[in-house]
């Protein structure tokens, strides 16, 4: 942490108090971390809590990504991905694309499969058992991490069941683990212009916190740098951290810099590194009871996830492979990496780094 | 060596030397590193701008003699895709320029085998005459270049293109001056000695120049301290230098097989260049090398100036990096850091 006369020249000097003591700050407090006008302090502040966290280490994942499906009902203003069915460019795997396109990857460790895709009109739910099923047998030592809470939802209402029952039969047909997608930013008033077809910001809250009580973990994301607010933002992850005070099911937050290309959102410029890196650190400090902050690189870009790690985030996510989403949106970042230059990229930041799993446990390679 | 001991020095406005600038570099924390450069920043720059400059890469010829290794933009004599510019095109060039409400051009070129110094004098003297605009122009390699040609000394040189029409010298082809490096990636290109003597001699005629380092290819780090000292002491010497401008090396369709500096090395490095060129009042953030989001937290690192527009880039561009930014983009970015930005000309005066 920088000089504590630094924090009490910007009026922060409670806020240091508190990070030193470990205590929760408020969204009131987060405010005036986002007004600070000194990055590196803020900064500073946010990896002394990683520090406490996570030492030296910085952690990264052999993972493939798959979309199965672009085809989408809900046609949000912010999304370049999503297509109605019959478009040009829309695209629907089949289970035998699916199984070949994790077969291509056979030959490579990887430990995780992120599957997810727009809320498709028609496909029924037997699709996405099968589809875990396939995915599962055939790369069993790989965890399933697949579907966000929306999609969760959105296969509930198709199959006039309750979330809780699509829950139960996908965990028995392998789902290891929910992404964090489609929380974007819970407020109503956002939603209500962005997203409206979207589930509310409760419901995504509600069926993540079902999802925790049936042993089903989870991530979690906040879409930013569009149309909210900061106080927006803040209560977004105070939601966050409320429900993470309940379930305890949360893994790993994802801030994600919305990418305005090719989206419905007018008159919206990409967000700055200045404003990604207080996100994250915020991030950081706001959630007091989430054990880990991801920068993501597809939508950051690598040179800032690295300089992310010193503020904040303990994580780069991983090889990936594929990525559409935040491509399709302009996104300026290769499509894949390797491990060799994600561990460079680590080290060189100065840190050491650590492969681990879906759920963050550090993955051994026996030869 | 004290961290805390060396910071104190810096807070009070000491000069730090070669030892104390390596420890920083070495064993600093990333934070305390640009919160030192940013105060020191602050007190060459109390007012909170950050500048920029409206300008043209022109490249007159990509032909070189010279075959640099880390060069993905020359072609060897007679080898397909070389090019020399036309007046026509070079007018065209710059009355773009002007209508975008550029203010100077950068002009440089490969080391050509054959032009001889009276096609520069008139290539000076044909812009000159036609239009209102400051040339930045011919690094030290190209002036060595012309004077080996040519058979005159530099000082010589310098003074027929300053009588031409030259009104400033960049800082390019410094790679890292330091010449067991330069025999290594560039060992046709000026000794180090050779570029700084340009350099004194550019000063001591009344032209101001830039300066700067391309690292992160097969120097050591240790060479990047003795770059910044070297480039100190001449400074304290003339004065003449405007600004330092640290990029780092990109490898693509380069003979050089090395991963591109990551951006936490550059932005250790900027910040430490803040510290030890205490003589410098400028230091410009590379947008063109590491993109947008980095350069805008390298106002945070120690940078104060924006650099080019660059409404033509090549060199870079041909070693398979394409940032691009409008001067609106760069004025939102500059705001976004809490700045206010400001174009300025070559000499850093402002342009209202």
């Amino acid at each position: 942490m920088l000089d504590s006369r630094c924090y009490e020249e910007l009026g922060l000097a409670s806020v240091l108090a508190k990070v030193q003591s470990g205590e929760r700050l408020t969204v009131e407090d987060g405010e005036r971390l986002f007004v600070c006008p000194d990055v590196n302090a803020v900064g500073a502040l946010a990896h002394a809590v990683r520090s406490r966290r996570h030492g030296n280490r910085a952690t990264y994942v052999m993972n493939q990504h798959i979309n199965y499906s672009n085809i989408c009902v809900n046609g949000c203003r912010f999304c370049a991905f999503g297509r109605r069915q019959g478009e040009p460019q829309a695209f629907q795997l089949s289970l035998e694309d699916v199984v070949e396109k994790v077969r291509e990857r056979l030959d490579q460790p990887l430990t995780e499969i992120h599957i997810v895709g727009g809320c498709h009109p028609d496909l029924p739910f037997t699709y996405y058992e099968e589809l875990i099923r396939a995915v599962k047998t055939s790369r069993p030592g790989a965890y399933v991490k697949a579907f966000t809470a929306v999609e969760i939802a959105h296969f509930a209402r198709k199959e006039n069941c309750s979330t809780g029952e699509v829950l139960g039969r996908l965990k028995t047909a392998g789902l290891d683990m929910l992404p964090g997608g489609g929380a974007e930013v819970f407020s109503p008033r956002v939603r209500q212009l962005l997203c409206p077809e979207k589930v509310s910001g409760d419901e995504w809250l509600r069926v993540v916190r079902e999802a925790h009580a049936m042993g089903i973990k989870t991530n979690a994301t906040m879409l930013y740098g569009h149309i909210e607010t900061h106080r927006e933002r803040l209560e977004h992850l105070d939601a966050l951290r409320r429900l993470q005070d309940e379930t305890g099911g949360l893994v790993c937050f994802i801030p994600l810099p919305f990418q305005p290309a090719n989206t419905q959102v007018e008159g919206v410029q990409p967000t700055t590194g200045v404003d990604d890196l207080k996100t994250i650190a915020i991030s950081r400090l706001m959630l007091d009871n989430v054990p880990h902050i991801k920068a993501y690189w597809i939508m950051l870009t690598l040179k800032m996830a690295q300089v992310a790690l010193h503020f904040g985030a303990d994580d780069l996510d991983g090889t990936v492979i594929e990525e559409k989403i935040g491509h399709m949106a302009g996104a300026q970042s290769d499509q894949a990496l390797t491990r060799a230059e994600l561990e460079r990229v680590i080290g060189e930041a100065g840190f050491v780094p650590v492969e681990r799993d879906c759920f963050f446990r550090p993955v051994t390679h026996v030869e | 060596m004290n961290i805390s001991t060396i910071s104190a020095k810096i807070a009070g406005g000491g000069r730090i030397d070669a030892d104390e600038a390596w420890a920083l570099y070495e064993k600093a924390d990333f934070h305390e590193l640009g919160h030192l450069a940013h105060q020191v920043r602050l007190r060459k720059h109390p007012d909170s701008v950050v500048t920029y400059v409206v300008d043209r890469n022109i490249n007159y010829s990509n032909i070189c003699v010279c075959g640099c290794r880390f060069c993905a933009f020359f072609r060897s004599p007679g080898q397909d895709g070389g090019y020399l510019l036309s007046r026509e095109e070079l007018a065209q060039k710059i009355e773009e320029t002007l209508a975008l409400g550029g203010t100077q051009i950068l002009m440089q070129g490969g080391h050509h085998p054959d032009l001889p110094l009276s096609y520069y004098e008139e290539l000076l003297q044909f812009v000159k005459s036609r239009y209102p605009i400051h040339i930045h122009a011919f690094s030290p390699p190209e002036i060595v270049h012309f004077s080996r040609l040519e058979g005159c000394d530099v000082a010589t040189v310098v003074a027929r293109l300053r009588t031409a029409g030259l009104d400033s010298i960049p800082g390019g082809g410094a790679e890292i001056l330091v010449d067991a490096v330069r025999k290594r990636v560039s060992p046709h290109k000026c000794s180090a000695g050779e570029w700084l003597g340009v350099m004194a001699e550019a000063h001591r005629q009344g032209l101001r120049t830039t300066a700067t380092m391309m690292f992160g290819h097969e120097e050591e780090p240790r060479d990047r301290l003795k770059h910044l000292f070297a480039l100190r002491d001449l400074q304290d010497r003339t004065g003449g230098f405007t600004a330092f401008i640290p990029w780092a090396f990109q490898p693509d369709n380069t003979a050089l097989r090395c991963p591109p500096a990551t951006a936490v090395a550059y932005l250790r490095l900027l910040a430490v260049s803040r510290m030890v060129l205490d003589n410098f009042d400028n230091l410009q953030a590379s947008w063109v090398t590491m993109g947008p989001r980095v350069a805008q937290l390298a106002l945070h690192f120690g940078a104060n100036d924006f650099g080019s527009t660059m409404i033509e880039e090549n060199v870079v561009a041909a070693a398979g990096v394409h940032f691009r930014l409008s001067i609106d983009e760069i004025r939102r970015v500059i705001t976004a850091a809490g700045f206010r930005p400001q174009q300025r000309t070559m000499a850093y005066q402002w342009v209202e």
